[in-house]
């Protein structure tokens, strides 16, 4: 399941969704994202997160049933923002469950690389310097490298 | 003919100076690497926008894209800089 939105989500909620009445999932792991201070020491006050309506959820869906071809999941779910999030915001959630740990935590961490590197969203800094666009990182496309293999068209 | 739907986000808008536009292009722009080219022509913005490509990403009708890859009228365009979501 994916979705996409601006208001704040509850993530113990969500996982308690996720988990209703699925008497597979032996084990859950999840990731949440927060809005941290990563402006290279210049104080982020707040940031906006642009998206591209449509091949936002597109790519999510892509994404989610690439984990779901890799690795035998019994549950599965991105929650994403859009929009302006102030400091310590939360921004995304990915939860995964299986019958065993091993997918659950291996689907888990390929779902956040390839989000970083796939899903149209960009962030704006708002720091004490004024807006500036988030630049893109070369460590997150190694780290979304890591996972390439069969038939993956590479978002270059 | 169809015109082509053509989106900028993140800093390309800025610099593009435009979020959005409805374009018909001559017939000698058939791929993704000669739309760039012809998009480039259109104004100062536009040039400075993509003026570096190695920063520019291209989906056509929502799927990732090439340079190499067709373009034709009708089709929905969005070039944006690498992404930052998670």
């Amino acid at each position: 399941m994916i979705r996409v939105q601006q208001e704040d989500f509850d993530p113990a909620a969500e996982v308690e969704r996720l988990v209703a009445g699925n008497r597979a999932i032996g084990g859950i792991v999840t990731f949440l994202g927060l809005v941290r201070d990563l402006a290279e020491g210049q104080g982020i006050h707040a940031m906006t997160l642009e998206h591209y309506p449509g091949m936002t959820e597109k790519m999510l869906a892509e994404i989610e049933a690439e984990a779901n071809r890799r690795w035998p999941l019994a549950a599965s779910l991105i929650v994403h923002r859009y929009g302006r999030l102030a400091l310590g915001d939360r921004i995304v959630l990915v939860a995964v469950g299986s019958a065993h740990r091993q997918a659950a935590f291996e689907a888990c961490a390929f779902l956040v690389d390839w989000l970083k590197t796939r899903a149209p969203f960009w962030k704006l800094e708002e720091t004490e310097a004024g807006a500036q666009w988030v630049a893109a990182r070369t460590s997150d496309d190694e780290a979304a490298g890591r996972w390439t293999a069969a038939g993956a068209k590479a978002a270059e | 003919m169809a015109p082509m739907r053509i989106l900028y986000f993140a800093w390309l808008k800025t610099k593009a100076g435009i979020a959005a536009e409805d374009v018909t292009p001559p017939e000698t722009v058939t791929d993704v690497a000669s739309l760039i080219a012809w998009l480039k022509t259109r104004s100062a913005g536009h040039a400075a926008a993509l003026a570096d490509l190695s920063v520019v990403r291209v989906a056509v009708n929502q799927e990732f894209a090439r340079p190499g890859d067709p373009v034709r009228p009708g089709d929905e365009i969005a070039l944006f800089p690498p992404m930052t979501g998670g």
